[in-house]
C-alpha cells in the first residue's frame, strides 16, 4: 500500500515537472494570475490556458472526484499527494472555481445522475463558471429569511427577487440560487435552483468596494423561467443543500492565503528593512509579530490537514468548517495587516505600475471581507458554541 | 499517515484516561502539596505506571519496552496534564529513554531495565540560567583519568533531587555558546548536590551543583564533543512531550470552565447562555484545536523520523503555550471569585501552566526560534 503511494508520489512529481509550465510555478502576484475559466474566460497568458487544459483533461482540477464526472478518480491518499506535490513544486492552482469548491460537493451528494453528468465535467474542465445566489438585502447573517420567490408554474418555476454580494455574478455563466417556494415555512420553504445567467430577466450590477474593485454584484431576477429539472434535491428542502454547501464554502474561504503561493511576511520585511549582522530582521518588534504570526499559521495548517483527513475518513464533526472559517479568516486578516506594516509606504501605492496597480493595498482591503462572507466570524462562534460546546440557549 | 489517532491509539487513550482520572486526579496533587511531600511524586503510582508498561512506552521492544511512539507517549502525557498528575513520566520514560537510545549497549543495559521496572527515575539537566537557553552550556567536563570531572551548575531540573539517573549536557571543549564541544552524559543521581526548590505549582525542581565530580568515561552518550545533535534531538522530544502535557492541562481547564458556564446561574439563567461568554468559549475551543493539531503533527513527524519534527516541535510548544495560557486565564476569569480560591482546582491549572510553559522554552522562545529557522 505505502509502496504504491511512494511510487504514485514519484510518478506525480515527474508528471507535474514535465507538464506544469515554468510560468505557472511562479507565485501568484495579483488577481490576474488567478484563472477562473468559464464561457467568458480571459487568460492572462498562453501558459495559464495550457495549464488549465492539461489539468482539466487529466481530471486533476478535482483529483478526488469520480472519473465519470470529469475528476481524477483518485483515492483520498492519492489526492493528498497530488496537492502536496503541487504545493511543493509551487504549481499554481489551475482553476479557481465556486463550481469546484461549493456546488460540486453539493451536487455529488444531492444531485440526480443527469444533473451530475451535465454539470460536473464542465466544472472540472473550467468550461462553466458558477456564482452563488445566497444573500439578499434583508437576509445576511439571518440567511434563512430570504425572500426571492420561485412560483410553481407547472413545467417551470418563475423566479422574482434580488440577491446581493453575488461574487463575480457579472462574469458567471450559471448561478446556484436559494429561492423561497413556501412563504409559510422559514427553513422548510427554501429550494435550491440552478439556472443560466443568460436567461431572460437576469441582470447584474457590480458593487464598488473599498478595494476599488467590484468582485461582488447585486443580481436581479425579473420573471426568470427555470425548468423544473433544474431543482437540486427536494422541493422546500433546499436549506439542507445550502448548509452542506456552506460547509464547503467556509473551508474554501478559510484556506485563502494559506495555500500555494501565500505571501511571505519575512521576505517582504527583509526586502524593506534589511537584517542585522546575525541575520535577524532589523526591526525587532515587527520581527516578533511576524514570528508569532508564522507560528500560528503553521499550527493552523496542521489543523487544516487534520480536518481534511478526518473529513475524508468520515470522522469530521459537522461544525469543523466553522472552526476553520473563523480561525483561518481571522489569521488571514492579521497576515495582511502585517504585510502592510512590512511593506511600508510601498504597500500604500494605489495605481503605480511598480505596485502592480496597488496589489498589496487592494489585497489587504479584500481580506476584510473574509470574516464576513460565507457567514461572519460571530455566526461561526455561535455555531461552535451551540453544536460543539452545547452551551445553554446557544 | 492521516492526522487522527489509529484504533490502537484510541484504545490506549481509553485506558489511560480513566487510569489517571481514578488514581491521580487533581486531588492527588493537592494532597501531596498539603502533606509537604518532599519527593514531588508518589512512588506507588510510579510502580503502577510500570505495571501498565508506560515506563517503557517508547523503549524498543528489544530492550524490553513497548516499542511505541511519541503519539502514544503523548496520549499518556495528555492525561497527566489533564489531571495535573505529578509524575516523572516525561523526564524518565520519554526524556531519559530517548537519550539512552543513542547510548552504548552497556550504558543502556545499566540504566534501562531499572527504568522500565519502575525502580529508577531520571531527570534531565540542561538549563543553567533562569531562561531556557539550551545551547549555552557552561558546565565543564574535563578529562581525568579514565573519565571526566564535572564542575558547574544546572537549574530548573524537575525531579533532579530524587533522580537515580541524570542526563546532563556538559561542555568538553570550547566556550559556553559554541556549537561544538557539548557532550551528553548519563550519570548517577548522587553525582550532584541537589537543592530542591518548590515552585508556584507546588512541584519541585532542583538546582544541581557538580563540584569536580568524577564520572566514568563510559557515561558519555554518543561522541565526546558531538553532543549538540543528540541534545537537539532530545529537546525535540521533550518539547513535544511538554506540549502534549500542556495540551491536556489546557483541555482540563477548559472542560472545567465549560461545565461551570452550564451550571452557574446569574440573572436567573446559566451564564453560558450569554453570548459574550459563548463567543469567548468558542474562541478558546478553536485555539485548543489548533494547538491539538500542531502537537499531533510534531508527534507524528517524530515517529516518522522526519527532520521536520524539530520545527514542528517548536510550533507545537509555542502554539500550545498560547492556547493553554488563554485556557487558564479564561478559566479563572469565568469562574469569578471562586476561581481565585485555593479550594477550587482551576487555580492549580493556572500555576501548573506557568511552569510547563517555561519548561524547554516558552512561546516567546519558540517564536524567536521559528524566526531563526526561517531565516529572519
Amino acid at each position: 500500500m505505502s509502496d504504491d503511494l511512494t511510487a504514485f508520489r514519484a510518478e506525480t512529481r515527474a508528471w507535474l515537472e514535465a507538464h506544469c509550465p515554468a510560468e505557472m510555478r511562479e507565485p501568484v502576484r495579483s488577481d490576474k494570475d488567478v484563472c477562473w475559466g468559464g464561457r467568458k474566460a480571459r487568460f492572462s497568458s498562453v501558459a495559464q490556458k495550457q495549464w488549465l487544459d492539461i489539468m482539466g483533461a487529466r481530471g486533476w482540477t478535482v483529483p478526488d472526484w469520480p472519473a465519470r464526472y470529469g475528476g481524477g478518480g483518485l483515492s483520498p491518499d492519492q489526492a493528498k499527494i497530488v496537492r502536496q506535490e503541487m504545493a511543493d513544486l509551487g504549481c499554481r492552482t489551475p482553476l479557481h472555481s465556486f463550481g469546484i469548491s461549493m456546488l460540486g460537493p453539493a451536487l455529488l451528494r444531492y444531485g440526480t445522475e443527469e444533473q451530475k453528468l451535465e454539470h460536473l465535467p464542465r466544472i472540472a474542465r473550467g468550461e462553466i463558471r458558477w456564482c452563488q445566489g445566497y444573500s439578499e438585502p434583508n437576509a445576511g447573517s439571518d440567511l434563512a429569511s430570504l425572500a426571492t420567490r420561485a412560483e410553481d408554474k407547472g413545467d417551470h418555476f418563475l423566479v422574482n427577487g434580488q440577491k446581493v454580494w453575488t461574487s463575480y455574478a457579472d462574469q458567471a455563466d450559471w448561478i446556484f440560487c436559494l429561492v423561497r417556494t413556501d412563504p409559510t415555512n422559514k427553513h422548510r420553504g427554501i429550494s435550491f435552483l440552478l439556472f443560466d445567467m443568460d436567461s431572460p430577466g437576469v441582470s447584474t450590477r457590480p458593487i464598488l468596494l473599498i478595494s476599488g474593485y467590484s468582485p461582488f454584484c447585486e443580481t436581479f431576477f425579473d420573471n426568470v423561467k427555470v425548468p423544473k429539472d433544474q431543482l437540486v434535491g427536494e422541493i422546500n428542502r433546499g436549506w439542507d443543500v445550502a448548509k452542506y454547501l456552506l460547509g464547503h464554502e467556509r473551508e474554501m474561504i478559510s484556506g485563502m492565503g494559506t495555500q500555494g503561493g501565500a505571501i511571505s511576511l519575512s521576505k517582504i520585511a527583509l526586502a524593506n528593512l534589511g537584517a542585522e549582522a546575525d541575520g535577524r530582521l532589523a526591526d525587532p518588534i515587527l520581527r516578533a509579530r511576524i514570528a508569532q504570526f508564522d507560528l500560528r499559521a503553521e499550527a493552523f495548517r496542521a489543523m487544516s490537514e487534520r480536518f481534511l483527513d478526518e473529513l475524508k475518513a468520515g470522522k469530521a464533526h459537522p461544525a469543523q468548517p466553522s472552526m476553520m472559517k473563523y480561525t483561518g479568516t481571522e489569521l488571514n486578516k492579521q497576515r495582511y495587516e502585517l504585510a502592510m506594516a512590512a511593506g511600508g509606504s510601498a504597500a500604500l501605492e494605489w495605481d503605480s505600475d511598480e505596485s502592480r496597480q496597488g496589489a498589496a493595498a487592494r489585497a489587504w482591503l479584500r481580506t476584510k471581507a473574509n470574516s464576513i462572507e460565507g457567514g461572519t466570524s460571530e455566526i461561526q462562534l455561535n455555531i461552535i458554541a451551540k453544536r460543539i460546546l452545547a452551551l445553554p440557549g446557544a | 499517515m492521516p492526522m487522527f489517532l489509529t484504533d490502537e491509539q484510541v484504545m490506549l487513550a481509553d485506558t489511560a484516561r480513566p487510569f489517571l482520572a481514578d488514581t491521580a486526579p487533581v486531588a492527588h496533587r493537592r494532597a501531596l502539596r498539603d502533606a509537604d511531600d518532599e519527593r514531588g511524586y508518589a512512588p506507588d503510582l510510579w510502580r503502577r505506571f510500570a505495571e501498565m508498561g508506560f515506563t517503557g512506552i517508547v523503549a524498543d521492544e528489544a530492550d524490553g519496552g513497548l516499542g511505541l511512539g511519541h503519539v502514544e507517549a503523548g496520549i499518556v502525557l495528555e492525561e497527566i496534564g489533564r489531571n495535573l498528575t505529578p509524575s516523572p513520566f516525561l523526564s524518565t520514560a520519554v526524556g531519559a529513554v530517548t537519550a539512552l537510545k543513542g547510548a552504548s549497549e552497556p550504558l543502556r543495559r545499566r540504566h534501562l531495565p531499572a527504568i522500565l521496572a519502575g525502580e529508577s527515575i531520571a531527570a534531565i539537566a540542561i538549563d543553567e540560567a533562569a531562561r531556557h537557553r539550551p545551547h549555552h552550556v557552561g558546565l565543564r567536563a574535563e578529562r581525568s583519568g579514565n573519565g571526566f570531572r564535572l564542575s558547574g551548575t544546572k537549574r530548573f531540573v524537575p525531579f533532579g533531587h530524587v533522580a537515580d539517573l541524570l542526563i546532563v549536557a556538559a561542555r568538553t571543549s570550547g566556550a559556553p555558546d559554541d556549537v561544538d564541544g557539548i557532550t551528553l552524559f548519563a550519570v548517577p543521581g548522587d553525582a550532584a548536590t541537589a537543592s530542591p526548590r518548590r515552585l508556584a505549582d507546588a512541584s519541585l525542581a532542583a538546582r544541581l551543583d557538580f563540584a569536580d565530580v568524577q564520572v566514568d568515561g563510559d557515561a558519555v552518550i554518543g561522541e565526546v564533543d558531538g553532543g549538540r545533535g543528540p541534545l537537539d534531538a532530545l529537546l525535540t522530544v521533550l518539547r513535544t512531550g511538554a506540549a502534549s502535557e500542556m495540551l491536556g492541562l489546557a483541555n482540563g481547564a477548559a472542560d472545567m470552565t465549560m461545565a461551570y458556564l452550564r451550571d452557574r446561574k446569574q440573572f436567573g439563567q446559566a451564564i453560558g447562555s450569554f453570548q459574550v461568554l459563548q463567543h469567548r468559549a468558542a474562541h478558546l475551543y478553536c485555539e485548543l484545536e489548533v494547538a491539538r493539531a500542531a502537537v499531533l503533527k510534531a508527534q507524528q513527524l517524530l515517529d516518522q523520523g522526519a527532520e521536520a519534527a524539530d520545527r514542528a516541535a517548536t510550533v507545537a510548544k509555542g502554539m500550545v503555550g498560547f492556547a493553554s495560557l488563554l485556557a487558564v486565564q479564561e478559566g479563572v476569569q469565568m469562574h469569578g471569585g471562586i476561581g481565585m480560591t485555593d479550594e477550587y482546582d482551576i487555580g492549580f491549572y493556572m500555576k501548573r501552566q506557568r511552569v510547563l510553559a517555561e519548561l524547554y522554552g516558552d512561546s516567546d522562545f519558540h517564536a524567536d526560534r521559528l524566526a531563526r529557522l526561517s531565516g529572519y
